[in-house]
Order: C-alpha cells, then sequence, then structure tokens
C-alpha cells in the first residue's frame, strides 16, 4: 500500500500547488510579474511560428488542383477564425468565473479578450469575403456559416461597447458576463452550421475523426498556423491585460516601486 | 464550494442552458429560411415558390452544359442526384464553374420549370490537393473506361 500512499500525497500537493497557482493569479502584482514573464518568451515562439508557417504556406506549400494560388489565405483565414471561436470560449469562462467568484482579474480578462477576438473575426471575415470573389463569384452571400460569423463579431463588439458604455466598472463587468455567457450559444452553430443547414461555405476541411480532407503537404502548415494564432491570441490578451492593470493600479505602491525599479 | 457561490453557479449554468434551448429552438423553426438553397428535389416537388427569386443548389450534371455560339447564354441541369432542374444564365460564370461540380443558382422558376438565373455563384467542397495528387487520383479510377489492349 506504499506506493498508493505516496500517489495520493503527490496528487494532494500537486493539487495543492494547483490551487496556489490559481489564487495568485487573481493578484494583480503576481500576475503582472508572471505575465511579464510569459510575454519575454511567448513573443519570439508567436514570431517564429508565424514567420515559418507564413513561408511554408505562401512559398512551399503546393498549390491547389482547381483553386491555384488563390487557397493559399486559407493560412489566414483558418487560423483567425479559429481561435476566434476558441477566444469567445475564453472570455465566457472569464465571465462566469467573474459572476460566480468575483474575481477582479476574471473581469480584466475578459475585458482584454473582447477586442482580440473582434480583430480575429474581422480578419477571418474580410479574408472570406476576399477569397470569396475569385472562387465562389462574390464578395458575401448571407448562408447560415457567415452570418453566424458576423454575429459573432457584434457579439465581440458589443461586450466591448457595453463594458464601456458602464461608469461602474463591477457593474460593467457583470453585464458583459452575462452577454457573452449568452452568446456562447452561437459557437457551435457556427461550427457545426455547414453541416446543419445548405450554405454556400464548404464543410471543414481538417477533422477530428477519420482523414482530413486537405492534403498533408497543405494541412501541416495550415496547424502550424492556426498553434501560430493561438500564441498570437494569448500574446495579445496578456499585452491587453497587463496594459489595463498598469492604467487601474497606476496609483498603486507595487506599480511604482516596479516602475521605480527599472 | 461556499452556498451563495454555488447558487451563482447554479444561475450561471441555467442562463447558458436556457437561451442556448432559446435559439437553438428558434434556429429550429426557422431551420427553411436559414438554408441558403433549395435542392433540386424539393424544387422538382413543387415545395420551392415560384412567384419571388430563389436559389438553387446542387450539382452541376456531367454533360449538360450548353454554351450558345452568339451570346453569353449558358444552359445547364442542376442535381442532388435524386432529382435535376434546367438553369439558363446569361452571364459571366465563376471560375470554378463547371460540370460535375457544386453552384448556387439564384433566380424565378419560368412555366416550364427552368430556373432562369439572374447570379450563378460555384460552391466548392473541402477537398484540396496538390495538381499531382489529383492527376494521381484521376488516374486510378480513368483506366476503367479505357480498353486494356488496342
Amino acid at each position: 500500500m506504499a506506493p498508493v500512499g505516496a500517489l495520493l500525497r503527490a496528487v494532494r500537493r500537486y493539487n495543492t500547488s494547483m490551487w496556489t497557482f490559481i489564487h495568485k493569479l487573481g493578484s494583480p502584482p503576481w500576475f503582472f510579474g508572471f505575465s511579464g514573464s510569459l510575454v519575454r518568451w511567448l513573443l519570439p515562439i508567436t514570431v517564429t511560428l508565424l514567420l515559418v508557417g507564413a513561408i511554408w504556406g505562401l512559398l512551399v506549400a503546393p498549390p491547389d488542383f482547381r483553386q491555384g494560388n488563390s487557397y493559399r489565405i486559407i493560412y489566414i483565414h483558418v487560423p483567425a477564425a479559429v481561435v476566434a471561436l476558441a477566444g469567445y470560449y475564453v472570455m465566457a469562462f472569464a465571465g462566469a468565473v467573474s459572476l460566480i467568484w468575483r474575481i477582479r482579474m476574471a473581469d480584466v480578462t475578459m475585458r482584454a479578450a473582447a477586442p482580440v477576438g473582434a480583430i480575429l473575426t474581422a480578419i477571418a471575415l474580410v479574408t472570406g469575403a476576399i477569397w470569396g470573389k475569385p472562387t465562389w463569384g462574390t464578395w458575401w452571400v448571407w448562408d447560415a456559416r457567415i452570418t453566424s460569423m458576423l454575429i459573432l463579431l457584434f457579439l465581440y463588439l458589443g461586450v466591448v461597447a457595453l463594458f464601456e458604455a458602464y461608469e461602474n466598472k463591477t457593474a460593467a463587468a457583470r453585464a458583459c458576463a452575462v452577454l457573452s455567457l449568452v452568446g456562447t450559444v452561437n459557437i457551435p452553430i457556427i461550427y457545426k452550421s455547414v453541416d446543419w443547414w445548405y450554405s454556400l461555405h464548404q464543410p471543414a476541411s481538417i477533422k477530428f475523426t477519420g482523414e482530413s480532407a486537405i492534403d498533408a503537404s497543405m494541412l501541416y502548415p495550415l496547424l502550424l498556423m492556426i498553434v501560430a494564432f493561438y500564441c498570437l491570441f494569448v500574446l495579445a490578451l496578456l499585452l491587453n491585460m497587463r496594459a489595463e492593470l498598469v492604467w487601474t493600479h497606476r496609483e498603486s505602491g507595487w506599480l511604482k516601486q516596479l516602475v521605480g525599479d527599472t | 464550494m461556499h452556498p451563495i457561490r454555488k447558487q451563482r453557479l447554479v444561475l450561471v449554468s441555467l442562463t447558458v442552458v436556457l437561451s442556448s434551448a432559446a435559439i437553438g429552438l428558434v434556429a429550429f423553426a426557422l431551420r427553411d429560411n436559414i438554408n441558403l438553397f433549395y435542392p433540386p428535389a424539393d424544387v422538382v416537388a413543387g415545395k420551392a415558390p415560384t412567384d419571388r427569386s430563389i436559389r438553387l443548389g446542387g450539382m452541376v450534371v456531367e454533360g449538360s452544359i450548353e454554351r450558345s455560339d452568339t451570346d453569353l447564354d449558358t444552359t445547364f441541369w442542376v442535381t442532388d442526384y435524386e432529382a435535376s432542374v434546367p438553369v439558363r444564365y446569361a452571364g459571366i460564370l465563376p471560375d470554378l464553374f463547371a460540370e460535375g461540380e457544386g453552384v448556387v443558382a439564384e433566380g424565378m422558376l419560368d412555366e416550364s420549370g427552368m430556373l432562369v438565373a439572374t447570379q450563378v455563384l460555384a460552391k466548392h467542397d473541402e477537398n484540396y490537393m496538390p495538381p499531382e495528387v489529383a492527376a494521381a487520383l484521376e488516374g486510378k479510377t480513368a483506366p476503367q473506361e479505357k480498353p486494356l489492349l488496342p
């Protein structure tokens, strides 16, 4: 029984350290220091991934048998759309934490995620329009995928606008959290829209189960770009949160001390 | 967990579940309007309105494209492998428009059941591959039609 006891102790210790870590994340000075060291690592990684992915996708990957070179916009379009959807869950989860536990850092996370998500959604919509013109023959069509993606943009912009509309930022965070949570229903709708309804947009090429409908030589740079965009999202989120912390804590001792030190 | 937080967690979960259910029901009720186009089977069955512009979507039937020698008029058949509808269009077709490929045509149905299109869009599928791979795939299926010996 000794190994079982050791295992249980290890789990308990890990559990304790995990909760300590989560509690620390709620402290602005600690988060500021932690995110600072994270950004120093993440920035070069993101730039490298973006450069490698873009060069691989735009120059090395083969042209498509039907679309030729115009399909290469996929290397911006799909990563931006994927991370725009995933980023919404980050915002909504932060909103839920903010509502339930009333942690200020959760408000900051939610507030910081909204503009980043809005920009990614806008990139997905604009690149989609640019891609749609030569392939489909139109910039825009009101099909389920494109319309639900436009609603996502409005949800993100709605959170930004709603937060700014309140003088009392605690009330603002609460309203934004409710809006974010109600909006989560849109994410599976966007994802499944091409399967549930007849749409002009084609179904997903990358499949979680079974073989993808995109050739491996084109898939690998695409997956790399998706990882790069995830890194970019986290980076932008952290920088946004740090900017917000600097502004709200501009009178605090810990920040003055930090600025004085460097 | 603190009872107040537990209560809030329940409220948050209920908000998400109930609003999702509400929007889900609305989307289900409006499913006919959310569909971008009618499949040919619905048009042939008379489910599509004939008094206003509709969209028809499906695959262009192989060998059905007829181009006019004098102007831009093109006729072709659109199928969902259950039924087919003829389409007439006078305009520039998208680059990806081809036989055996997806298409969405917008226009009015005339008395004979032909769709007089005002816009034709290409609907491409989710397959991406290099030209060599496509040629290799073609090569695998093509020999069946050729005689083994000349």
